[in-house]
């Protein structure tokens, strides 16, 4: 199925290639260079891991609005052109390339100290992942809510006190 | 000639002598309140703009601190529309921390705005405290002491934030409920405290205070339009170690607009700093006038007591 799905891609992609290359674009990554499907899962825990179609977001978004700069297109964001504007495709375009799995560390936040770093305010893996896709969500009607994207697991339910951990009814918290 | 010192006379001296201490000692005082707060304090920065109400950091503070099951699940949203005795939730004996929805008119999509503790960095809970049951860490947290705690609860007043609650269930056993940064488990680890971590959103930026000012400026300039330009909490109650973005103005997402600007300590400082005066001159002071006043009556006693044995 998916591999029929990346023949037409390709097939499409080969026919429009021609009249839709724009000679800025000559060194930027293509749609089809891209997986069909991405699976989220490094950080699940509470919630299981996210298939990402990405054959399907090509559809809705350019490259470079969640990418950023690294694939090379124009960028779009004035405060990332000011330095990116001609930085063309980057060796790591996947978000675990930049995105910091523990953002907080002491180690990580050390690193943010240098004087000279713009990038004092990159968001972590989990941020990263939640601010691209809820926002976009947010405008196009995508989905939003927590259990849209990922089932809780097991381990979330005890965390919220919810699904086969929900209190029985008529407990309350002690006090008053 | 008998010079009598009257009661008024009396009191005025020694009110006198306290002033003139008073001034001499405020100039100290004065000089001495320069602190700026521990240079690698940690902090907090809130994105109000980024929060979703998920309430993961709800649930994460409840586990980490060990707090009672709440009775509704922390995926139950019906917790925004609670109103109790006209106000939106607020932190109690069982949550360290909540979060508001606040429906703003201009906008198409609720806010929410998370309270906790702000760890002030002359916190005013601390100040008010005559058993020194609070301390202000050097990485940034106003933890907490309930073993020397005698429950008179003048924290609870004194906080400008109203974030200390009292755990009326033990009453017996005196003990403030109020966030710690997670101070015990992560914070001196350099960890960050368990809300921070469990928040998909990065509302929650850890880091340190300095730097997160820094991070937040950025964000106010290079977003033109999105944000207030303000720092809540930059500032306030002369800093706390937790602060605030928000894109609509803060009165209108729940935060008290009309807290000094200074810490809490500086309104009650000239009076704290004749309390001990008070006490130490004082008694030596009268006791000074006392013997002066009444020394002639004493020689006068004598010289009679002289007189009567000569006789």
């Amino acid at each position: 199925m998916q591999t029929r799905k990346k023949i037409m891609q390709t097939a499409l992609a080969i026919a429009f290639g021609g009249v839709l290359m724009v000679p800025t674009q000559i060194w930027s990554m293509e749609a089809e260079d891209a997986p069909e499907s991405v699976i989220i899962d490094s950080l699940a825990n509470l919630y299981t891991g996210v298939e990402f179609n990405h054959a399907m977001h090509v559809e809705y978004a350019s490259c470079q609005e969640c990418h950023h700069h690294t694939t090379g297109g124009a960028v779009v964001n004035p405060n990332c052109a000011r330095c990116h504007s001609n930085s063309g495709e980057a060796d790591e375009v996947t978000c675990t390339g930049c995105h910091e799995k523990d953002r907080f560390n002491k180690t990580y936040l050390r690193t943010l100290e240098a004087p000279e770093l713009y990038h004092i305010d990159k968001p972590g893996l989990k941020g990263a992942y939640h601010l691209n896709c809820i926002s976009c969500h947010e405008t196009t009607s995508g989905p939003t809510g927590c259990q849209d994207c990922h089932t809780m697991t097991l381990a979330g339910e005890k965390m919220f006190d919810t699904g086969s951990h929900t209190p029985a009814k008529g407990h309350s918290a002690p006090g008053h | 000639m008998k010079k009598i010192v009257s009661r008024r006379n009396f009191i005025k001296g020694g009110l006198a002598g306290t002033a003139t201490v008073a001034v001499m000692k405020s100039k100290e005082t004065q000089a001495a309140h320069s602190f700026e707060g521990y240079p690698d304090g940690m902090g907090v920065l809130v994105d109000l703009t980024r929060c979703v109400g998920c309430r993961s950091c709800e649930a994460a503070c409840n586990k980490e601190q060990g707090l009672p099951t709440p009775a509704k699940p922390f995926d139950d949203y019906s917790v925004f529309q609670e109103i109790k005795h006209g106000e939106k939730r607020r932190t109690d004996e069982t949550a360290y921390t909540v979060v508001n929805q606040y429906d703003i008119p201009e906008l198409d999509h609720p806010l929410f705005r998370k309270i906790q503790c702000n760890h002030c960095q002359e916190p005013a809970c601390l100040t008010s405290c005559f058993v020194n049951a609070y301390t202000k860490t050097p990485e940034g947290a106003v933890i907490y002491n309930s073993k020397v705690c005698v429950g008179c609860r003048t924290c609870m007043i004194a906080c400008p934030f109203y974030i200390p609650t009292f755990k009326y269930s033990s009453a017996f056993n005196p003990r403030i409920m109020k966030c710690i940064f997670c101070y015990d488990t992560r914070l001196k680890d350099g960890k960050p405290p368990a809300c921070v971590e469990a928040c998909p959103q990065e509302a929650l930026t850890f880091g340190k205070r300095n730097d997160l000012i820094t991070m937040g400026r950025q964000r106010i300039r290079e977003t033109p339009g999105k944000y207030v330009e303000h720092i809540y909490g930059e500032k306030e109650v002369g800093g706390t170690a937790w602060m605030y973005l928000s894109s609509v103005p803060f009165d209108q997402v729940g935060f008290d607009t009309h807290v000094p600007q200074e810490p809490i300590l500086n309104s009650v400082k000239d009076f704290l700093a004749i309390v001990p005066m008070v006490l130490t001159i004082w008694p030596g002071l009268f006791a000074g006038f006392h013997l002066l006043a009444t020394r002639k009556e004493k020689i006068k006693e004598q010289e009679m007591e002289k007189k009567e044995e000569k006789a």
